[in-house]
């Protein structure tokens, strides 16, 4: 199975070179190397291919869209729509929501997650297979949709951050990845701060978590980006528009629920030009953030995921 | 496949865990003991410990409005019994039986190309020697994995519209413009494809990990007894990443029966229902748009222990036959 060594190794910025003791060069594998090439290319060309396609939409002209005519580059250029979906009221507070409902719902589930992680690393814990095995059920046995729906809103959870934050709070993947990485931190260090006098939530606070801060980094990043993208407890929970988030924005955009009249100044803009690029345009400006911080956090995903696999 | 899996094996048992029942008050007494020694620890256990009990216990045992008859606003768990009336009620549903049989399709279409196609990609990329370029494919490949599911329909009926890059190239070759999204016979084409756009990149880490271990010593052993390229990835690659591959499939198929329950929401409509309705959007329309909570909640419980079913299966066919388990 998979390794600390080889998460180490594998995620790397410069991994050692690998060694492949005496590689013969043969034609075949030549050729292959071409066509692996051309096959990865592809790869690349396919994934970013819609990501092109959407941004060139955005910034295009309705005459040329309705022809059928962009797809790598915008074509008459112009930035209207732009304009229009930055200039409606409702957009920016769906969007001020989504940024409280991730920085709520990510606080309370790293408290939530360390405080458990830390409980089921301690080995010598009576009860502790107990307490592992209450969570693991829960990944292969949920009570389902209905009951859900039942319990949040006769708690009167409804309209109310609680609502997307509570019923989420524990992702048991993340759980064991954060046990796991305790797991591994040497026991000498908590059993010195406790012959200290440290009590376990000073060993937790002052001696465990400043050694995890790069695991933690990787949970928030995990929770973060499973908020920032969440739609369906909004869907289900939220009545009023100005308690959406983003995303219910850009679904009732594309289900046509609301559609284009959702947007006040429309009837001063161009109606045609909107109606051609809106979509494509809240496309854009609901996914930049998550662009814009892509390349920077990519590596500690990669990470966290690994370090999930490491068994045992 | 849209939340990350988990490949750690969970519950290592730690000594009995159970005390002899024949000395019950010494049982207390460890407990007390542990209690005493570990109290503050424990404690931080006490809120997690009510999530579970609140928000996944507790709606199983909701689950018994499956078996009563439930009015919305009254009791969380029903009015009065009503026997198996629901589950009788869909087992004659034909509706139930289109919605089981799709659920099938998308699932084992699903399985048949998001399984193995993050397989082949990554031994792919195992293969490039040029580290800078096979750094810059695997960043690309795992991007879609990180937005939301709206944004991959809304960018999925972007490219599918009338005016759109498919239909561009449809026409481009003679053929006729379509409505692809509103046409039953191109729902899983779409639906798997997406899938296989979202996830296959991501679905690669673990196997490149996995590949990382295999020891050097063994394809240099292979080259010695004559293997070329192909023969060392069929006799040394593959069994050397097989017990990631097997886990994989296990936890693939324990999320079979839920299939892109969002996605589909997203993506369907009422023409293409004969293929792209499965099990848990129809129950979302049953409990929402009929509001009928109790024959949903039916429906739901079905799903849920055919899905238990499936992995506990899968689990005891792995460890029975290639001897790697989930547990």
């Amino acid at each position: 199975m998979v390794t600390v060594e080889a998460v180490e190794r594998a995620t790397e910025v410069e991994p050692r070179p690998r060694r492949r003791p005496g590689i013969r060069q043969t034609r075949g594998y030549r050729v292959f190397q071409v066509v692996n090439a051309i096959i990865l290319t592809l790869v690349v060309v396919v994934t970013l291919y819609p990501f092109v396609n959407i941004v060139a939409r955005s910034m295009s002209h309705e005459a040329y869209i309705i022809a059928g005519q962009v797809n790598l580059v915008p074509r008459g250029f112009t930035l209207d729509t732009y304009q229009l979906v930055m200039s409606d009221p409702l957009f920016w507070t769906n969007y001020r929501n989504t940024v409280f409902y991730t920085v709520t719902a990510t606080l309370i589930s790293i408290v939530m997650t360390t405080c458990y992680a830390y409980v089921l690393s301690k080995k010598h814990l009576k009860g502790r297979s107990a307490l592992v095995g209450i969570a693991v059920f829960t990944m292969f046995f949920s009570g389902g949709l209905i009951p859900n729906y039942v319990l949040v809103t006769s708690l009167g959870l409804k309209n109310s951050v609680w609502a997307i934050a509570l019923p989420n709070a524990i992702n048991v993947f993340n759980l064991l990845v954060m046990k796991a990485f305790f797991e591994s931190l040497p026991v000498e260090l908590e059993e010195a701060a406790a012959v200290d006098g440290l009590n376990t939530y000073g060993i937790l606070l002052r001696i465990v978590l400043p050694l995890s801060k790069a695991i933690v980094a990787t949970m928030v990043l995990f929770y973060a980006v499973a908020f920032w993208n969440s739609w369906f407890a909004a869907f289900l929970y939220m009545d009023r528009q100005e308690l959406w988030p983003v995303t219910i924005y850009l679904r009732n955009l594309i289900a046509g629920a609301t559609g284009a009249e959702n947007i006040g100044a429309i009837a001063e803009a161009d109606e045609v030009q909107a109606e051609a690029t809106l979509k494509s345009v809240t496309i854009v400006l609901t996914t930049l953030p998550i662009l814009l911080v892509y390349p920077f956090v990519q590596r500690y995903f990669v990470r966290g995921i690994m370090l999930g696999a490491v068994k045992g | 496949m849209s939340s990350p899996t988990v490949l750690a094996s969970p519950a290592p048992a730690t000594g009995p865990a159970t005390p002899p029942p024949a000395a019950p008050r010494a049982a207390r007494r460890t407990w007390r003991r542990a209690l005493r020694r570990d109290w503050q620890l424990y404690s931080l256990a006490i809120l997690p410990l009510l999530f579970f009990l609140i928000f996944r216990y507790l709606p199983m045992i909701g689950n018994v409005i499956a078996f009563r008859r439930f009015q919305p606003g009254g009791s969380i768990f029903g009015e009065y019994w009503v026997g198996l009336r629901y589950f009788k009620m869909f087992l004659t549903d034909p509706t139930f039986w289109n919605v089981f049989t799709n659920t099938l399709v998308l699932g084992g279409l699903t399985l048949l190309f998001c399984f193995p196609l993050p397989i082949v990609l990554a031994l792919l990329l195992n293969e490039v020697r040029a580290r800078r370029l096979k750094r810059f494919v695997q960043s690309v490949s795992y991007l879609p994995h990180f937005l939301s599911i709206v944004i991959v329909a809304a960018i999925v009926m972007q490219l599918l519209s009338m005016d759109g890059t498919v239909n561009q190239f449809v026409r481009a070759v003679g053929g006729e413009e379509t409505a692809f999204l509103q046409r039953p016979e191109w729902f899983r084409t779409i639906y798997v494809s997406s899938e296989v756009w979202q996830t296959v990149g991501w679905g690669t880490i673990l196997y490149l990990a996995a590949l990382t271990t295999i020891d050097d010593d063994l394809y240099e052993a292979a080259r010695i007894d004559g293997a070329n390229r192909w023969r060392q990835t069929w006799h040394v690659t593959l069994p050397g990443i097989r017990p990631t591959m097997v886990t994989l499939l296990i936890l693939n198929i324990g999320t079979f029966m839920a299939v892109g329950f969002e996605k589909i929401l997203l993506l369907y409509n009422p023409l293409t229902y004969p293929t792209a309705d499965v099990i848990s959007t129809y129950l979302f329309r049953v409990g929402f748009t009929s509001s009928n909570f109790s024959y949903a909640a039916a429906i739901g419980l079905f799903e849920a222990v055919i899905g238990l079913v499936l992995v506990l299966s899968a689990n005891l066919i792995a460890r029975r036959t290639v001897g790697t388990s989930l547990w």
